[in-house]
């Protein structure tokens, strides 16, 4: 593709559109309220029929103001069909935004006749038209796009500044905020009244849809990549700029791939926007899906290891040290619920690090293994005889819970049974405690 | 009665609508078009299935699923056309069109179940990546598709608004069946249903196939949302999924009966709204669906007599009413009593207004209209000199009031060891809500004291009624009449 001051226009419209939903995205997030970008975004055709029908005009201000009211009076319905009517949250929410789309739709359809106000126009927007309508700043002409959602963009980095204690205190703990003399609600308005401005000085320009994404997914992905509400801020604006950025480019080149000619900008940067949160979801280092699943698996083949080392050495303590033992795996796979191929695993790695060898046809702790082995069921029989003693657990039901916590007991731990206990030298079985 | 100018030179809000004439109306009530009757039936019976599958939803707190899904279906409608497009069709068959809404709206759903599983974001996060990030990607390749050489995209769009008008009967049959396939299922698994959405965790203890019988309610949501696309649009079918059920909730607190309201109010501000529709030309069907079921949506909410704002509201009213008569009646029998000792019971000895304002904390107001209620019912008369005092009547009713606020005070001395300068409060706060049964036990706990008395006798005060502490309450707090 070849790029143009087109381009560029387009580009910052998206940028500046996609960074101020995402900054105010970040609180819909963490006050489960993600789904109100949804409802005001479809709510406010009404008001921008309304405003038509009553000034008869298509200039920007009236529409402007009827929109960010009935954004406002979204919020505010949803609050009451709620509060009084005892409705659940998220069917309030569905009720409220309906009705109001489908009223706007009914009004939009009655004025089509007269005027230009399509609700497709509404909903996709015209980001490509953006650098077509210029206004002159200082000297030089802008497309008027640039100057609202910079003048959008503004208002809200202001308010998060200024209010930054206050929006964090009141999304996670309402209650504390209420405490420390914080207006939780006032804040709530002011919330909504500002993504209702957001909202509707987008659309026009970029395409509510866009709006929608950039609410939600930015603030989303920031949420899994951070646990600091400073950091995450930053990261939902990179976020939210980046898509804007490769969903234009994305928007030209990616349909040229399978023959097509290019195609909504809007629409692919909601779709990068999403790639991207897959792609977080995935690789995030602590929350994403893929560092999750190792963490639980590294954890298993732990269980899986110490579990071996166990049934070595209470074999060597049965038929000695010359004793020749041989591992069901899929007998082991079921007592310590991890599957006959983690045992495996876990006996190759137990080879690897030199704890286990295979001699005789049969698998023999060495002295590094046999150490700490020596914890683990020094762990395991301190552990049944305080489920015994000091909880009153039977005899035949101390097995199985201290099979299960004998991983996780650090020696701080084992020193803490031995004292409380006074230095048990027999476990609830009979069998001695070995020590260390 | 026909409207003279042609709509496109009517002046805005004023003419807004183009009337219809007498006969069209009658052939719209009538069902007389093969067409009109194709198209109410088809749209009834779909809101009937969305009544009954988002009562479900509702309940299992997952209404805005449908939305998503609905948003969700978007891309499927485009990659089916461009597939049937390469394929060398006109890639515009319903059946195909609609298979491709599904694959994409069960994948919507797919991803939600995974965000949620797997990441500690909420449902609601969930709903909103998966509705704006697959509508945006639905957007995207209906972009692609209006550049296309071939073939045009027009008639795509009525999935996102409806276009009930453009139903076929054979699309009519098809929502037909889907609608009556979903309500037979529905009635089949009514008891499963009811547990898994009022008690997960129970109807797993319980060995029920909890998950299974989600994915089948997602099912059925996902074939009510396909088959409303054509019908409503893929905006405003969540409204058909959410709007009814909601209503419905406001009648009644039975699930049976609950499902019966929704199916009826679904299938009702369908038929409604696609006839008025079929009605007025520039009215759009879905909109009009979904206004209509609005409205009956918030009459629900005002006038319902079992959650109704409305009702609840004139039962607060009247409760407080009763109350205030309550303290009333026993204000001017404790007066008696006091005034002229125990041998003067019945209330018959006349009050001055300024002594009953001092009597309780209650205002001017409150206590005039006490006393204006009171009158009117026969209970309290009016002494020539404008003072107030109990008629018979009054007086059997005050010596049963005073008597349960007595039976509870001693009670309260006796089990609950409170003091009994503290008593009257409390006692209060509980003596308006007794109902007779709890009278009864009253008496047979308190059959061995002394001080209660014989049955329908009104026993001695517990504490020293002393008026004037009666009267500004030393803490300030208005007196019981909540």
């Amino acid at each position: 593709m070849t790029w143009t001051m087109l381009d560029t226009w387009i580009v910052v419209a998206g940028v500046l559109c996609a960074m101020s939903c995402a900054l105010l995205g970040n609180f819909l997030v963490l006050r489960k309220m993600s789904l109100m970008g949804d409802a005001i975004s479809h709510a406010v055709l009404p008001g921008l029929a309304v405003a038509f029908l009553l000034t008869g005009s298509r200039s920007s201000i009236p529409m402007f103001v009827g929109a960010a009211v009935v954004g406002v009076l979204t919020a505010v319905f949803t609050e009451w069909v709620r509060g009084f009517g005892k409705v659940e949250e998220g069917a309030s929410m569905g009720v409220v935004f309906t009705a109001l789309f489908a009223i706007g739709l009914i009004l939009i359809v009655q004025a089509a006749d007269r005027v230009d106000l399509d609700p497709g126009c509404v909903l996709y927007g015209a980001i490509e038209m953006t650098p077509i309508d210029l206004v002159g700043v200082m000297g030089r002409f802008v497309p008027r796009a640039v100057v609202v959602l910079s003048i959008v963009f503004a208002i809200n980095a202001l308010f998060v500044l200024v209010f930054y204690k206050e929006l964090k205190i009141s999304s996670f703990d309402p209650g504390l905020a209420t405490t420390v003399g914080i207006n939780a609600k006032l804040m709530h308005y002011l919330l909504m009244t500002l993504v209702a401005i957001t909202t509707v000085a987008s659309f026009e320009a970029v395409g509510s849809i866009l709006v929608v994404a950039m609410l939600v997914v930015p603030g989303a992905t920031a949420y899994l990549l951070t646990d600091r509400l400073g950091t995450m801020l930053v990261l939902s604006l990179v976020i939210g700029a980046v898509s804007a950025v490769i969903g234009h480019v994305a928007a030209v080149i990616v349909p040229g791939w399978f023959g097509f000619s290019d195609t909504s900008t809007a629409g692919m940067m909601a779709a990068t926007a999403g790639l991207l949160f897959a792609l977080v979801m995935l690789v995030a280092p602590r929350h994403g899906i893929v560092s999750r699943l190792a963490h639980q698996a590294a954890l298993r083949l732990r269980i899986a290891r110490e579990d071996i080392l166990g049934l070595l050495y209470r074999q060597e303590e049965v038929g000695g040290r010359s004793a020749t033992a041989t591992i069901d795996f899929h007998r082991l796979g079921i007592v310590t619920g991890t599957g006959p191929i983690m045992g495996r695993l876990a006996l190759l790695d137990l080879r690897r690090r030199g704890d286990v060898v295979a001699r005789d046809s049969g698998y023999h702790v060495t002295d590094k293994g046999r150490s700490h082995a020596r914890d683990l069921v020094r762990s395991h029989r301190l552990w049944e005889c305080y489920l015994h003693e000091s909880l009153g657990v039977g005899v035949d039901h101390v097995h199985a819970s201290a099979d299960r916590v004998e991983h996780f007991t650090a020696p701080a731990m084992r020193e803490e049974i031995v004292s409380s206990l006074n230095e048990p030298g027999r476990d609830p079985h009979g069998e001695e405690i070995p020590r260390e | 009665m026909a409207h003279a100018a042609p709509p496109s030179h009517a002046i805005l809000g004023a003419a807004g609508f183009d009337l219809p004439s007498w006969d069209q109306v009658v052939r719209v009530v009538m069902l007389r078009d093969y067409n009109t009757r194709v198209v109410l039936l088809g749209t009834m019976l779909l809101g009937l299935a969305a009544g009954v599958v988002g009562t479900f939803m509702l309940l299992h707190k997952q209404s805005l699923l449908g939305d998503a899904l609905s948003h969700a279906t978007l891309p499927g409608i485009g990659l089916a056309f461009i597939f049937g497009v390469a394929a060398g069709g006109s890639g515009k068959s319903l059946g195909w069109l609609l298979a491709g809404a599904v694959i994409t709206g069960v994948m919507g759903i797919g991803f939600i179940l995974l965000v949620r599983r797997f990441t500690r974001l909420k449902q609601d996060t969930a709903l909103g990546i998966v509705l704006s990030v697959f509508f945006g990607a639905g957007v995207a390749i209906l972009g692609v598709i209006q550049k296309m050489q071939t073939g045009h995209a027009a008639g795509l769009e009525s999935f996102i608004y409806g276009k009930t008008a453009s139903m076929r009967s054979a699309d009519a049959w098809l929502i037909a069946a889907t609608a009556a396939l979903v309500v037979f299922g529905c009635i089949l698994l009514l008891k499963e249903f009811l547990l898994v959405c009022f008690d997960r965790g129970y109807a797993r203890a319980q060995g029920w196939p909890v998950t299974t019988l989600e994915i089948v309610l997602m099912a059925m949501v996902t074939a009510v949302t396909v088959i409303g696309l054509q019908a409503v649009g893929l905006i405003l079918i969540v409204a058909l999924l959410i709007i009814p059920p909601a209503a419905a909730r406001f009648w009644t607190n039975r699930l049976v009966p609950m499902l019966v309201v929704a199916a009826a109010i679904g299938a009702g501000s369908c038929a409604i709204g696609a006839g008025a529709s079929a009605l007025v030309p520039n009215l759009p069907s879905g909109a009009t669906i979904v206004v209509v079921a609005a409205g009956l949506f918030l009459l629900s909410m005002v006038f319902a007599p079992t959650r109704g704002v409305l009702p609840l509201t004139l039962e607060r009213m009247r409760l407080r009413q009763r109350i205030a008569r309550q303290h009333l009646l026993r204000a001017i029998y404790e007066h008696a009593e006091h005034a002229a000792g125990p041998a003067a019971r019945g209330g018959h000895v006349p009050m001055r207004t300024d002594a009953l304002m001092r009597a309780r904390s209650w205002s001017a107001p409150q206590l005039n209209r006490a006393l204006k209620t009171a009158r009117k019912d026969g209970l309290v008369e009016q002494t020539p000199s404008g003072e107030w005092i109990l008629t018979q009547a009054g007086s059997t009713h005050a010596a049963r009031v005073t008597r349960n606020h007595r039976l509870w005070e001693l009670y309260l001395i006796l089990f609950a060891d409170v003091a009994p300068s503290h008593v009257d409060r409390d006692a209060e706060e509980v003596e308006h809500v007794l109902g007779n049964e709890m009278i009864d036990r009253l008496e047979t706990l308190l059959a061995e004291s002394a001080e209660a008395g014989r049955p329908g006798e009104v026993p001695a005060s517990p504490h020293a009624l002393a008026m004037a502490v009666h009267s500004p309450r030393e803490d300030g707090k208005p007196g019981g009449t909540r």
